[in-house]
């Protein structure tokens, strides 16, 4: 016998134990109560900025010049960033200091490169959930999971109508389990650790900084 | 404090190496701090003592139905997994996984190994056993880093190098790290350590992580962490090897969300951590990066055992946040290396009894007040102390008894004197006239009560009878109040 059906025997000959629900995970969600559009943004807002990200918000035409602003400011010289229509418009807005950096093929091939050349990686998010203040990266295919770990400042942007309130509003309105990525990626602050006499320390391995601009018509946070 | 390797150690001296932390003052302030600091931010998690009660029933509803279909699961996951084109291995003992995990390292010529955090890993000393075979196996959580750099194990299961100041690491760092000099600046410290494990990234072949939950449904590994080592080690090398416990899978995405919540709340006193990584298979076509080849290996080591028992079950509830030994006064003294096991504290007492037998692990269960505070902020509301109860029972059962579900080292703690001590005080307790007569002898002999008294003498002074007995004190107030009713009238 292999050990999994060694395994799969033992726990099949177990003692029955008392007869179990399915937990009634959507009616425990459903009993909290629900935030308006602008209480989204504010905790989103508040909640990133509590873990030390910085946090941006811009209108629609504006966004792109803002996150460049912000690129600046950190010294930013190469960029890289994913080929969706995001990264487009970021990319036409950044001034001539910083560089943009296109990955094609396998990482392989640029393995090297990314770790040692690149400043900073721009990914969109899909979600923002303002009950932890987390973002929502759909890593996989034309946006490498790497662009939001490995460069030093990780650049986020999201969109105002794609706030939800908890992880649960989120994955029932999105829908996550029937399709999903190679890796989603749920971000809320920059890489830290506590692992040195409980001090906070942030950087360990992942992104120092982090920075979120939420794409907003109209009002600000 | 015994700074040596878990594997120069064992359970079964867990009585002398208590003795020797205690006597510790630096190791019990560390400690002492630590505590205090998990526990109060934990605490600032769970303000709402209604949402924090009707979610702790929610994941506890969630752990138990997962258990009660686990076979089901473990199948429905692993068919899921296939379909992604991940490798799926079982594994019945410790060597069995290492001797996988060795395989798929030597059939594609693999040298450095870089890890996430895995305490299934550390509880079968996969580091060891590579490093034996000239594979070089680097830890890649900081505190998992400095406990491998000191050669030792880690003290906590969320909280590797919680037992070291920043001190011991400046000192650790500056002996071990080539141009590290001494600073006591913990961000330089952390600092060093990324620089050090960035180049390690690019180099490894393989990569290793545990897992938090595991998803049937979608044939997903949820990972939770803070530092990004963890989706370093997945992501960066060419290959995945995740690691897990049989326990830890769990039926739809959705019901892994309230563990989500749970578990970052109760370890750490965060919302969330700065990651949750979801993994749905290897590098797909289209995909740049990711690693093209990922396995999952799925170890038992003992949990079938306590599967087997409907009560004892609940020990694989387990989602090992670590609140229970942050809350408990006995890890809170001696530390997490004393209990000489991987797991320490709490969830260690229940469970390690089943991975290494009650013969090496006796004196666990006896190491706890029962004063419940473990069950208290448990997520998902093991009844820790019970569970511990039954350990003791079984512990001290006749080695010989036929039981349902016998325990590997059932009866280590079986001693027949104490057995004849019992059987003797629960004959004379049951029958009137004898529990009389030893009542009296008692109560007038008190003074020839023995000055040594076994264990209890270890610590304490002498047990010596009362003058009199509650009875014998009842019926004088009794006589005394009836004496005054009479007068009064
Ligand atoms: S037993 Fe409960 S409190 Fe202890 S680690 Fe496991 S889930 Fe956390």
């Amino acid at each position: 016998m292999s050990a999994r059906d060694r395994i799969l025997a033992r726990l099949r000959a177990a003692e029955p134990g008392a007869p179990v629900a399915v937990p009634d995970v959507a009616g425990y969600y459903a009993r909290r109560s629900r935030l308006t559009a602008t209480e989204l943004l504010s905790q989103l807002c508040a909640r990133l900025r509590a873990s030390r990200a910085d946090v941006k918000v811009a209108a629609p035409d504006a966004w792109a010049s803002v996150a460049a602003e912000a690129l600046q400011q950190r010294g930013v010289r190469r960029l890289a960033l994913g080929s969706c229509a995001r990264a487009v418009t970021l990319a036409a807005a950044l001034p001539d200091t910083i560089e943009t950096v296109r990955f094609d093929g396998a990482i392989e091939g640029w393995k090297r490169a990314l770790f040692e050349t690149v400043d900073a990686g721009f990914t969109p998010a899909s979600a923002g959930i303002a009950a932890t203040g987390a973002l929502l990266l759909n890593h996989g295919g034309a946006l490498p999971r790497t662009l939001s770990l490995v460069p030093p400042v990780s650049l986020v942007c999201v969109d105002v109508h794609d706030l939800y309130d908890d992880l649960h509003h989120a994955a029932s309105v999105q829908r996550w389990a029937d399709d999903m990525p190679t890796n989603r990626v749920l971000v809320s602050s920059p890489s830290r650790t506590a692992d040195i006499q409980q001090t906070l320390a942030y950087g360990a391995h992942g992104p120092r900084e982090l920075i979120v601009v939420v794409i907003a018509d109209g009002e600000t946070a | 404090m015994s700074a040596q390797p878990l594997h120069f150690v064992s359970p079964a001296q867990f009585r002398g190496r208590v003795s020797e932390a205690l006597a510790d003052d630096g190791l019990r302030d560390n400690f002492r701090s630590a505590m205090n600091f998990l526990r109060d931010k934990r605490a600032s998690q769970f303000p709402d003592p209604v949402e924090t009660e009707a979610l702790r029933d929610l994941g506890e509803a969630v752990r138990k139905h997962a258990l009660a279909h686990l076979p089901a699961l473990l199948e429905k996951l692993e068919a899921n997994l296939q379909a992604r084109g991940v490798e799926v291995h079982w594994a019945d003992t410790p060597d069995e996984a290492c001797a996988l995990i060795h395989r798929i390292a030597t059939e594609a010529g693999a040298q450095r190994v870089i890890k996430g955090k895995s305490m299934v890993s550390e509880e079968v000393e996969l580091n060891h056993y590579l490093e034996a075979r000239g594979i070089d196996c680097l830890e890649s959580d900081m505190g998992e880093y400095i406990v491998q750099l000191a050669g030792e194990r880690p003290s906590h299961i969320v909280m590797p190098a919680i037992h070291k100041t920043k001190q011991d690491i400046a000192r650790l760092f500056e002996q071990k790290i080539p141009g590290a000099g001494y600073t006591e600046d913990v961000d330089a410290l952390i600092h060093t350590g990324r620089q050090v494990l960035r180049e390690r990234f690019m180099q490894a072949d393989i990569g290793i992580s545990g897992v938090n939950f595991a998803i049937a449904e979608t044939g997903t590994l949820w990972l939770v962490e803070n530092e990004g080592n963890g989706r370093l080690s997945t992501t960066v090398p060419d290959i995945h090897i995740a690691m897990m416990g049989i326990e830890k899978v769990v039926d739809t995405l959705e019901h892994a969300l309230p563990l989500a919540s749970l578990l970052p709340r109760s370890a750490t006193g965060q919302a969330a951590t700065t990651y949750f990584n979801l993994i749905t298979g290897p590098r797909r076509p289209g995909d740049q990066d990711g690693p093209r080849r990922m396995h999952l290996v799925l170890l038992d080591n003992g949990r079938s055992q306590a599967y087997a028992d409907a009560q004892l079950r609940a020990t694989l509830q387990c989602i090992r946040c670590g609140a229970c030994m942050n809350h408990c006064p006995v890890y809170a003294r001696v530390g997490g290396h004393a209990y000489g096991t991987t797991y320490p504290g709490p969830i260690g007492q229940i469970l390690s009894p089943h991975l290494l037998g009650l013969e090496a692990s006796r004196d666990l269960p006896t190491a706890s007040s029962l004063c419940g505070a473990c069950a208290e902020v448990c997520p998902v509301r093991i009844p820790i102390p019970s569970l511990l109860m039954r350990l003791r029972t079984e512990a001290n059962r006749a080695p010989g008894a036929r039981t349902a579900q016998p325990l590997a080292g059932q009866g280590a703690s079986f001693s027949l004197g104490q057995k004849l001590v019992w059987r003797f005080w629960s004959g004379i307790y049951a029958r009137t006239g004898p529990y009389r007569l030893l009542r009296w002898a008692a109560t007038r002999l008190r003074r020839w009560a023995p000055r040594r008294q076994m264990g209890w003498t270890q610590h304490r002074t002498p047990l010596v009878p009362a003058a009199r007995s509650l009875h014998d004190l009842m019926k004088a107030r009794r006589m005394a109040v009836s004496d005054r009713d009479v007068k009064k009238m």
